[in-house]
Order: structure tokens, then C-alpha cells, then sequence
């Protein structure tokens, strides 16, 4: 599939956005001292801010932007209109919760809010991964560990922006324990945790059989093998274009290997560095190489998520079964 | 309304001949030329006298080499003419964020409200036939409408009531009709000659079906193992008899 820009900066950016949600709210639900006003008003900005633009970002890929509203009438069928649906509702927990912030209202006032603003980002990252999940078409899309990615993949997104931020704010946080060591111990297992569900995502996609072959698209299988000897254009066409992108399956091998060294072993490397440290300064920039080291992962990893997903339709073009 | 209706008894669609179709593409010309300027038109194209000419077509006619298993038999070359099959249980319907995309319930047609469309794509990366192509120049999503403006049309002749596709071709490869009455003749022509579906593992339900080529005659592929000289028969004439003696020492 086409990998469109817009698209991998939108789920990335978006994902990333609600697992800064979801960890915030469900922090405060815990515990509400978990962070100083400041850095809890902070990163709740950052998470509406990513949540944003990565919203604002997919509209780039609509032909018709102007009628994006429309998007959310079809929420009875469609995941696409689900998402939209669900990302919109999840702003109003968001600015309940920086609301009970900025007024310094008691834990209780928080609870409720953290609560809805944890749930729905948990609700949207799954609409968005069920948008690809549900496309039978692509079985790189349509399988088992596509949805658990999508979450995991948000959260370890969150996790490290939370500890970037959180190098910001030594003053506000009481809890020394959880804000200095809790944030890389909890970076460590999510970017092992996702580095292992990728490898597994890979090993799946590269085994699993074909859904149909050239005899059952065309359903000539009856009277031998079939083979595409003339398309139906001497050029290009949309489908070509957006289903028939190849420019990635030449450097998958070297991109996979980039993906992984990124999500996993750097960011344990640097989450680990952390632990073992006790300049707060030396912290700090360990985590904001690890917030850009596993961001820039995720792009890669969303990247070949599209690229690499072949489409059922290439059959009719002479794909390879 | 992205729902399914319910399944409606009437069921139009086309049956397409892959014994006959000769793959002269008449179907599809037929198809941009009536589209282009039909009520759901224009089917605009980008750089159309450019380098690489870009646009929508609603057909597009393959060719397929079939080999078969057994080595005595010649391949066979088969033209598969491809455009959307109207399926029962389209995902491409049901994907769609807003509405544009959807299946009428008096006939089963699925069609794109081009006025609704936002231009998302994601109902055609539902589809496994490829039926939908996206207008980069209209930035709406465009399909086959099984020439809905034709085949309702009160200012046509009765006979003119058809898709473009089927009135062009000149083998008469293409056939339109109401595939879910069994008494139609589509429906006649389904059941006599083993029409099937495209892709059934899919689970769309297409209402098109193909009807397969009839097996080739035998003897073609024994004669045509026999070298071409062997044939001659030297024993009929004088003349030839001494050619065979002279040229056989």
C-alpha cells in the first residue's frame, strides 16, 4: 500500500498523543499528587496538542477536506467514522481535567475526568487500529497483532514523551520514586514489549499463507495455473499507484532492523543509562534521546506497516501469489 | 447511510462471457466514453495527452495465460474483462465514514454520492476486485454505476435500457439483467454454463458472474504435437513419391 504521509504522521502523532492521555489521566487516578500542576498541565497540553495535529494531519489525505465533518455520521458501520466519533468526545475529558488543573481542585474532582480521558484514548487508538484491522483485503492489516501494536505502540509513544517532559519539572513531583525511576523502568518493558510484537507481527505477515491466489481472483484455477500476460494499461493507474507500491519490499530488510534498533535496544539502552545515573541533567537528555530515538522508530515502523502491506487486488496485475 | 439494506429479491447485474470476450476493450471504451459524459460524469483524466495519461476507468479488460496441469494440453489465453460486481455484502459500502458510499435497496446497486464522498480511499482499499478508482481531479472516489442513468432512462428505446458495456461489445460477451430472479435470463445462463464468483473466499457475495471458457476441443493439442511435415502424405502422387525417394537418400 501507498504509505501517504499524512496517514503514518497521523497515526503516530495521534497515538502518541493518547498514550500521553492515557497515562496521565490513569497517573492521576492513582494518584493525584503523581505530578506538580505545571507538568500536569503540560503534558495534558502536549497530548491535546499531538491528539490535534494528528487529526488535522489526516484530513490532508482527503481529496474533500472541506466535508470531513461528515465523518462522523457513519459511526453505526464504519471504524473511520468510530474514530472520528470517539477522538472528538475524548477532548471534552481533556478540558475538564485542565480545567479541575488550572483551579487546583482536590483529587476527587480529577478522578472522574482522568477515568473518561484514559478510557476514551484506550477507545480511539483501538477505532484507529480496527480502520486497518478490519480490511480483509490486506492481511497484514487484517490479523491478531495489529491492535495490540496499535496500543503499544501509543503507549510506548506516551511513555517517553512523559519522561522528556517530566526532566522538565524535577520541582513539582513529590514522588521521587515513580517520577525518576518508575518513568524508565516503565520505558524499558514497553519498548521490549513492543520491539518482541513487532518482531512476531514480522514473522506473521512473512509465513502466513495467502488469502487467495491469481486462480480464485479470476476463477480459471479449474483449468490450470493462471498468469497475467497483458494488463490492462500501458500505464499506471490509481490502483497500481496506491495498492502496488514495491519501493519499500526492496529495502525492507535494512528498514525493519532501523525500526527495531530504534523502539527497542536504544531506548532500553538510554532508559537504562538513566537508571544507572545521577545527574539529573544526563536524565534529562537521555530522555529526550529516547522520546526522538522511538519516535522516529514508530515513523519507520508505520511506514513499513503501509509499504509492506500487499493488497489482495495486485492478484489481478500479476502479483506473485 | 453506510448500513446494508436488507437483501432485496431484485438483484441487477451482469453476467460476463469469458468463452467469447475477445478482449477488444470496446466494453470499456464504451464505458469511459458514456461515463464521461453521463449524469455521474465527468470521468476526468490528469496529463491526458501527457507522458503518463492518468484516469478513472470503471473496466478494465486483463489478459491471463492458464496453463494447464497436464502437459498435453495447449495453454489457453483467457480476456477477463473487470469491473465491480455489486456484491451483496460489500465492506466497501460499509467502511465508509460518511454516508457516499452505499448500496440501494430497490436493486442492489452500489453507487458513490460523489456530492458526500470526502475522498478518504478507504473504500477502495475494502475492495479485493479493485471496482473503485479514485479521481485525483475530482477528489471523490468513482465506480461502475451499472449505467444506472441508461438503464431507467424513459428516453431511450427499450432496448437501449442497458449498461454501455453490455450494448458495445460485439460478441455479446456481456449480459445485464436481475440475477436474483432465477427466472431471468442471466439467470438461466448462470445455471446452464456453471457461472461463479469472483474471489468467494472473500465473503462479498458478488452478484456478477463469470461464465467459465468451454473446454477446448480435443485433438488440438495431439495435432499439434505431430511436426507439421509428417502430415504430407509423399504416397498420393508420382511426383512427390520420387521427391520423397531423392530427398530422403
Amino acid at each position: 500500500m501507498n504509505p501517504a504521509l499524512s496517514v503514518i504522521f497521523f497515526t503516530v502523532v495521534s497515538g502518541t498523543g493518547y498514550g500521553l492521555l492515557f497515562l496521565l489521566g490513569l497517573g492521576l487516578v492513582i494518584d493525584p499528587q503523581i505530578a506538580g500542576r505545571n507538568e500536569a498541565l503540560t503534558v495534558l497540553a502536549a497530548g491535546m496538542v499531538f491528539v490535534a495535529a494528528g487529526l488535522l494531519a489526516s484530513t490532508l489525505h482527503l481529496g474533500q477536506p472541506q466535508r470531513a465533518w461528515r465523518a462522523f455520521s457513519q459511526w453505526r458501520s464504519s471504524w473511520l467514522s468510530r474514530e472520528g466519533v470517539a477522538s472528538v468526545c475524548s477532548f471534552v475529558p481533556a478540558f475538564v481535567l485542565g480545567v479541575c488543573l488550572w483551579r487546583g481542585d482536590d483529587a476527587n474532582a480529577l478522578r472522574w475526568p482522568g477515568v473518561l480521558l484514559a478510557a476514551l484514548s484506550i477507545v480511539t487508538v483501538c477505532c484507529t487500529a480496527r480502520i486497518y484491522t478490519s480490511l480483509k483485503t490486506i492481511p497484514a492489516w487484517h490479523n491478531r497483532y495489529v491492535l495490540p501494536g496499535y496500543l503499544l505502540f501509543g503507549l510506548l509513544g506516551g511513555a517517553v514523551w512523559l519522561w522528556a517532559w517530566h526532566g522538565l519539572f524535577d520541582d513539582g513531583c513529590p514522588d521521587v520514586a515513580v517520577g525518576s525511576l518508575g518513568l524508565p523502568w516503565l520505558v524499558c518493558a514497553l519498548s521490549i514489549a513492543a520491539a518482541l510484537l513487532k518482531c512476531a507481527y514480522w514473522r506473521h505477515i512473512d509465513s502466513a499463507p495467502p488469502i487467495a491466489t491469481p486462480e480464485s481472483a479470476t476463477g480459471l484455477g479449474r483449468f490450470g495455473t493462471v498468469r497475467s500476460v497483458e494488463a490492462p494499461h500501458t500505464e499506471e493507474n490509481y490502483l497500481t499507484h496506491e495498492m502496488g507500491f514495491v519501493l519499500a519490499r526492496k529495502h525492507a530488510a535494512r528498514l525493519r532492523t532501523l525500526a527495531l534498533i530504534l523502539i527497542g535496544p536504544l531506548a532500553v539502552a538510554f532508559a537504562t543509562f538513566a537508571l544507572f545515573t545521577h545527574s539529573q541533567t544526563l536524565i534529562s537528555i537521555c530522555a529526550f534521546a529516547t522520546a526522538l530515538a522511538v519516535t522516529a522508530g514508530l515513523f519507520v515502523e508505520r511506514w513499513l506497516f503501509f509499504a509492506q502491506a500487499k493488497h489482495v487486488v495486485m492478484l489481478y496485475y500479476g502479483a506473485p501469489r | 447511510m453506510t448500513m446494508l439494506p436488507p437483501s432485496s429479491p431484485k438483484k441487477l447485474g451482469l453476467v460476463i462471457d469469458l468463452d467469447i470476450c475477445v478482449g477488444c476493450h470496446a466494453c470499456a471504451v464504451a464505458c469511459k466514453e458514456w461515463n464521461d459524459g453521463g449524469e455521474f460524469g465527468p470521468l476526468p483524466d490528469e496529463n491526458p495527452y501527457g507522458r503518463e495519461p492518468l484516469g478513472v476507468w470503471f473496466n478494465r479488460v486483463h489478459s491471463y495465460e492458464v496453463e494447464p496441469a497436464e502437459n498435453s494440453k495447449p495453454p489457453m489465453t483467457v480476456h477477463f474483462p473487470r469491473s465491480c460486481l455489486h456484491c451483496e455484502t460489500p465492506d466497501c459500502v460499509t467502511v465508509c465514514p460518511t454516508g457516499a458510499s452505499y448500496k440501494r435497496a430497490e436493486d442492489g446497486i452500489v453507487l458513490v454520492d460523489a456530492d458526500k464522498c470526502i475522498g478518504c480511499k478507504l473504500c477502495s482499499w475494502a475492495c479485493p476486485y479493485g471496482a473503485r478508482e479514485y479521481s485525483e481531479v475530482r477528489g471523490v472516489m468513482q465506480k461502475c454505476t451499472l449505467c444506472v442513468d441508461r438503464i431507467y432512462n424513459e428516453s431511450f428505446e427499450e432496448i437501449d435500457r442497458q449498461p454501455a458495456c453490455v450494448m458495445a461489445c460485439p460478441t455479446r460477451a456481456r449480459h445485464f439483467g436481475d440475477l436474483g430472479d432465477p427466472d431471468s435470463a442471466v439467470s438461466k445462463l448462470v445455471a446452464d454454463r456453471g457461472g461463479y464468483d469472483l474471489m468467494p473466499e472473500m465473503g462479498y457475495k458478488p452478484v456478477n458472474k463469470y461464465l467459465p471458457p468451454r473446454p477446448r476441443r480435443d485433438g488440438c493439442a495431439s495435432k499439434a504435437a505431430v511436426p507439421l511435415e509428417d502430415k504430407v502424405d509423399f504416397s498420393t502422387s508420382p511426383l512427390l513419391r520420387w521427391m520423397d525417394k531423392v530427398l530422403s537418400r
